[in-house]
């Protein structure tokens, strides 16, 4: 089971007690009536899929229930950080100690 | 005011040299959301609100439980509950905020006794220790969500939902056994 540090808790929890939400820093466009359809196509479904470090959106579902960011490596399945939402994302050349 | 629909009805459900399980009497519960400057919602409620996810309060037989940045659980007596919700509800103009009275809604378990912490991971899976004597949490006992209020080193309320009570209860009952069966 991974543990998860939930940044608004100030906790490492077990997993059971979150849910995964999908890539992070998708931003929904400002002016969505000027968007053609392949943008909508590019914000709606196409997501990059890394390999290694992704930034990803979790949710501490059965806790504070709030939604926080962070970066797992999806190689080694390893948190390498959590942040609060909203916050700018980290640069991954800071990221080389492993967090739980 | 929401009707108790609980099916349980209260008293001692199971006990052993280990632990003991009891169902506790109905009680007014109130879940609250807010933002910014609570320094209004603490006047109407009487009531200094925990900031630190986990906080307890309490002042008299109104007691309150950080959930989250913005939200708490608030305990009460049954007949408390509407004066706490005309309270709020004056002060809705200076901060807008959500009181939902949800006592209908959950039924708590009382589990005390030498080894209470040890019988709650038999469904919880994070360590009991890091909820310290005073605190509170919500969390993940066998699946559902309850909210576990640590009152002494060997003494927690478990709030759960009715529909899960059943099952949970069942579930305590048979650690209860077990756990005395090991000591022997």
């Amino acid at each position: 089971m991974l543990l998860i540090h939930c940044p608004y808790c100030s906790e490492t929890l077990p997993e059971v007690e979150f849910t995964y939400a999908g890539e992070a820093h998708i931003v929904r466009p400002e002016t969505p009536s000027a968007q053609s359809d392949a943008d909508w196509e590019g914000f709606l479904f196409l997501r990059s899929n890394v390999r290694g470090p992704h930034y990803e959106r979790w949710r501490h579902l059965h806790g504070c229930g709030r939604y926080f960011n962070a970066v797992r490596d999806t190689v080694s399945d390893k948190f390498l950080t959590t942040y609060k939402a909203g916050e700018p994302r980290p640069d991954l050349s800071t990221l080389t100690v492993t967090q739980k | 005011m929401t009707a108790h629909t609980s099916s349980l009805s209260s008293g001692v459900a199971a006990v052993s040299s280990a632990a003991r399980v009891s169902v506790e009497a109905p009680c007014g519960r109130l879940s609250l959301r807010a933002r910014g400057d609570l320094s209004a919602l603490e006047g109407a409620l009487g009531l200094a609100l925990p900031r630190k996810v986990g906080g307890r309060a309490a002042a008299g037989e109104l007691q309150a439980l950080c959930l989250g940045p913005d939200e708490w659980m608030l305990h009460a007596p049954l007949a408390a509950v509407s004066g706490l919700v005309e309270a709020c509800a004056g002060v809705y103009g200076a901060l807008p905020h959500s009181l939902v009275d949800v006592s209908g809604r959950e039924v708590s378990f009382q589990i005390s006794g030498p080894r209470a912490a040890e019988l709650l991971t038999l469904g919880c899976a994070r360590d009991i220790d890091t909820i310290a004597v005073g605190e509170g949490r919500r969390t993940l006992f066998d699946g559902s969500t309850v909210i576990l209020w640590r009152d002494a080193a060997d003494s927690f309320r478990m709030d759960v939902w009715n529909s899960f009570a059943s099952h949970l209860l069942h579930l305590l009952e048979v650690g209860v056994r077990e756990l005395a069966a090991e000591a022997l």
